[in-house]
């Protein structure tokens, strides 16, 4: 009865094709008819979280976010501040209280004016201590009354720095002058959401809600969400209300969420993507040789480094921290072992910060490194006792911890052990101060030096390294009280002194991202934080 | 045969039962959250989020809880990843495609393997046996995720027939589909090929070609309902295997599947999508080992239902 078999076989393949479910309409298949419109189609890395600048927390939100909102103020193309959601503000003369003065033609997606009072219900719901965002320190740092809203120690909003006096105005109240501030502010952390939209879909103090569905999201960006197909792809149209709009000159932008490097490459190479988010470090060269055209490397304003947990042994002398941080090549792990044009580090705080340049560095030094090893009891590496170099589980941090492991041995004589843990397992273990030493990165969240010297803060909830400096701490303070950027750059000056003294960690290099851009795309550049500000980009038809 | 259906589903709930907790408590064990990152979270935001998760009752009430809501409700919960999606939203969006790649890796599969495993079971140790085998052997040692690059390299870059990632048109199901099920055709093409000679060997065999019968209808007719059996056997664990396993083809070509939320959500310490896609696969995997058996019996002369 073959019958009976081939029935089986054939109603198998029915109940698996029947459980399928059509899929939508094919999305972006716009390469193969004439588009009259102008589009653009880039890999924006993993699938984001959320659209929800209180809830999410990952650069690929932060890139969407740029493309669907926009706060107070924005940056240029060479990071100088400009207007943004405010079209003018005015500083008081102790640096105190922000005054801004919101456009009259600034609109939300649905046609609602922008308002001062959208701002103040924003902020107010970004401290509702309720609904948890991760990033409210960013506001009660910064504003007066915020931390004890925050804390629950007052339900009342008007005791808090951020008011609006009518429609038009926002008045911003700080703890103390922060000449950052306005940086800090292109940080999605202080863009508005319409409040009318989360109140409708959820509430106010919800995280899980539907308001930031395409069918439901209402923004005040550049461009409006389109579409959003989980692990599919994300559809930007250019917004009919942005009051900049004469500005924007492509009609939709495309972002995949792509996880793997090789897979955007091949999807560049078949003109599927126009802007890759990484380049495979093993195609780069070839790139370059071959289409040094579609090649684009921007510096990230970023550090890669390794920490040490100065409680532990040998790391508990700063010798020992000073002479692996001397024993090494860091030209020759930058040209052999990263490949994308990374820049050896030698100090604290990646370059060009709004002019901040780090007057003591420190450089390799073999003979030195020797000495202060054999100073600290272990003369020519002998006797060196057993250190696990932590680094989450990625060829990239293998590749360059064993270059490292083999520049010690060679150099010092002294045997690293290394140790790989899969990346949520490393993380508890850094923040629980579980290792000797281990790998760690740091990328700035705005434009300003203070992001790497509030990391080192003693205590600090990023420090992580057991290590602490009153002094340290106490010009950590005394910068964020002074007005101008010279004289808070001067103490700065002061503070990294300290670190290359004290070396809690060893600087490896300063990060870049390389990418792959067809040449149709014109004006198109990223942030040192890795922003695309979507208004300046253009694309040959 | 009902009477052991019955049986058999009752069996389920425990086994089910099991699951359930042994990964709810072991998820919690594992060392960091869903909230780890590379920013440390503040203590108190991080109170707060444990209050609006609910992670701050003991754990045995959560656990209760989440017991409740799924078996009562049928609620999986929100997902902590993606805080506006639930988990039911994410499995009813990701499961179809993952059943429909498995669908077409299994026409793959059985459209290549049994011909294959039938071509070499008549034509044993001749130049077309050989070249069947071969078939069978590179398709079981070569990895998808080789096999994945090379296919979208050829046919996608080089010669433009399809797109190289992606889930758009029904063109995008080929490259997949054919890389998922090639290890599966390989398989079923050594298990027919295997499983035919046996059968080939035995008297009826030699009696229907005695009485005359043309060596189509031995094969066809008499043959390859005892050759097939242990492709049968195998259909059961390689459905499990192609939904479970289609994680690598699905980031390899960014197909928007639920076996990428299956392996990325233990990572992420998504202790809802977690749990929700284990009840969900374990499901699955119980029932499909039911239709198998089931099936085996009715095609086994020699089994019955105990």
């Amino acid at each position: 009865m073959p019958s009976r078999l081939s029935l089986l076989l054939l109603a198998t393949a029915l109940v698996l094709t029947g459980c399928a479910k059509k899929d939508p309409a094919p999305a972006a298949d716009a390469g193969n008819q004439p588009a009259p419109r102008k589009f653009l189609r880039f890999g924006n890395g993993t699938e984001p979280q959320d659209i929800d600048p209180a809830i999410v927390t990952g650069s690929p939100e932060y890139r969407l976010l740029q493309t669907f909102s926009e706060g107070l103020v924005s940056e240029d193309p060479d990071m100088q501040i400009i207007p943004g959601a405010a079209e003018r503000w005015e500083i008081s003369p102790d640096g105190l209280t922000y005054t801004f003065h919101l456009r009259a033609d600034g609109k939300w997606s649905n046609g609602d004016p922008v308002t001062g009072q959208d701002f103040v219900e924003t902020y107010q719901r970004m401290l509702n201590p309720v609904l948890a965002c991760q990033y409210a320190y960013m506001l009660y740092n910064h504003v007066v009354g915020a931390k004890a809203y925050y804390d629950g120690k007052t339900t009342d909003f008007s005791t808090v720095g951020l008011k609006a006096p009518d429609a038009r105005t926002l008045v911003v109240t700080l703890l103390q002058p922060a000449p950052f501030l306005l940086h800090a502010m292109n940080h999605y952390a202080w863009y508005p959401v319409h409040i009318a939209t989360v109140k409708k879909f959820g509430g106010l103090t919800q995280r899980s809600t539907a308001w930031t569905r395409p069918e439901n999201y209402v923004g005040n960006g550049p461009y409006v969400l389109k579409k959003w197909i989980p692990n599919q792809i994300i559809v930007a149209e250019r917004s009919p209300t942005y009051w900049d709009r004469a500005r924007v000159k492509i009609d939709e932008i495309d972002l995949y969420p792509i996880e793997l490097a090789d897979t955007e490459e091949r999807m560049f190479r078949t003109g599927q993507l126009d802007i890759t988010n990484e380049v495979p470090l093993t195609k780069l060269a070839v790139y370059r040789r071959e289409h040094p055209e579609s090649v684009r490397v921007d510096p990230y304003n970023g550090l890669y480094f390794y920490r040490y947990n100065v409680q532990r042994k040998p790391f508990d002398d700063v010798r020992v921290r000073r002479a692996l941080a001397l024993a090494i090549d860091r030209e020759s792990l930058v040209k052999n072992v990263t490949l994308a044009d990374e820049t050896p580090a030698y100090n604290f705080v990646p370059p060009n910060l709004l002019g901040y340049r780090s007057e003591h560095t420190f450089k390799a030094d073999l003979a030195e490194a020797r000495r202060l090893l054999a100073e600290a009891g272990y003369p020519e590496g002998r006797g060196f006792p057993r250190a696990d170099l932590l680094y989450n589980t990625l060829e990239k941090h293998k590749t360059i911890a064993e270059a490292l492991q083999q520049m010690w041995l060679k150099n010092l004589g002294i045997n690293i052990t290394l140790l790989n843990e899969e990346w949520k397992v490393y993380m508890d273990d850094q923040h629980s101060r579980n290792f000797q030493f281990q790998r760690a990165g740091w990328i700035a969240d705005y434009i300003d030096p203070h992001v790497f010297f509030d990391l080192w803060e003693t205590g600090g909830g990023n420090n992580d390294s057991n290590w602490g400096n009153p002094e340290y701490d106490r010009l950590l303070h005394s910068a964020l009280a002074t007005p101008n950027n010279a004289a808070r750059f001067a103490i700065y000056q002061q503070m990294e002194k300290i670190l290359i003294d004290e070396m809690p960690m060893l600087p490896l290099f300063n990060y870049t991202r390389a990418r792959l851009i067809s040449p149709r795309v014109k004006g198109f550049f990223s942030t040192p934080i890795d922003n695309y500000p979507w208004k300046y980009a253009d694309v040959a038809p | 045969m009902l009477r052991f259906i019955a049986r058999r589903l009752l069996e389920t709930i425990p086994v089910l039962f099991i699951i359930v907790t042994a990964t709810f408590f072991m998820i919690r064990f594992v060392p960091g959250g869903p909230f780890t990152a590379e920013k440390a979270v503040t203590p108190e935001v991080m109170r707060n989020l444990e209050r609006a998760y609910n992670l701050d009752k003991p754990l045995w009430r959560q656990y209760a809880g989440y017991l409740g809501k799924v078996v009562f409700h049928g609620d999986l919960g929100p997902s902590f990843k993606y805080p506006n999606r639930t988990v039911n939203e994410i499995i009813a969006d990701k499961l179809p495609v993952s059943l429909e790649l498995g669908a077409w890796a299994m026409l793959i599969a059985l459209g290549l393997g049994l011909p294959l495993g039938i071509i070499a079971a008549i034509k044993r140790n001749t130049f077309m046996d050989y070249l069947c085998s071969a078939f069978g052997m590179i398709g079981i040692c070569v990895p998808t995720f080789v096999l994945g690059p090379l296919l979208a390299l050829s046919l996608g870059i080089y010669l433009h027939l399809f797109n190289v990632s992606g889930w758009y048109g029904p063109t995008d199901r080929i490259l997949p589909g054919v890389t998922l099920g090639f290890v599966y055709a390989a398989y079923v093409m050594r298990l027919t090929r295997g499983g035919m000679l046996e059968v080939l060997n035995q008297d009826f065999i030699r009696t229907a070609r005695a009485k005359g019968a043309s060596e189509f209808r031995v094969i066809f007719r008499h043959a390859i309902r005892g050759g097939l059996l242990p492709v049968v056997s195998f259909l059961g664990p390689a459905i499990a295997g192609i939904l479970t396993g289609s994680f690598v083809i699905e980031t390899i070509f960014q197909i928007p599947g639920l076996g990428r939320e299956f392996v990325n959500s233990a990572f992420n310490r998504d202790y809802t999508l977690v749990l929700g896609t284990v009840i969900l696969y374990a499901t699955l995997l119980i029932g499909l080992n039911l239709v198998v058996d089931v099936v085996q019996v009715w095609l086994n002369p020699k089994l019955k239902f105990e």
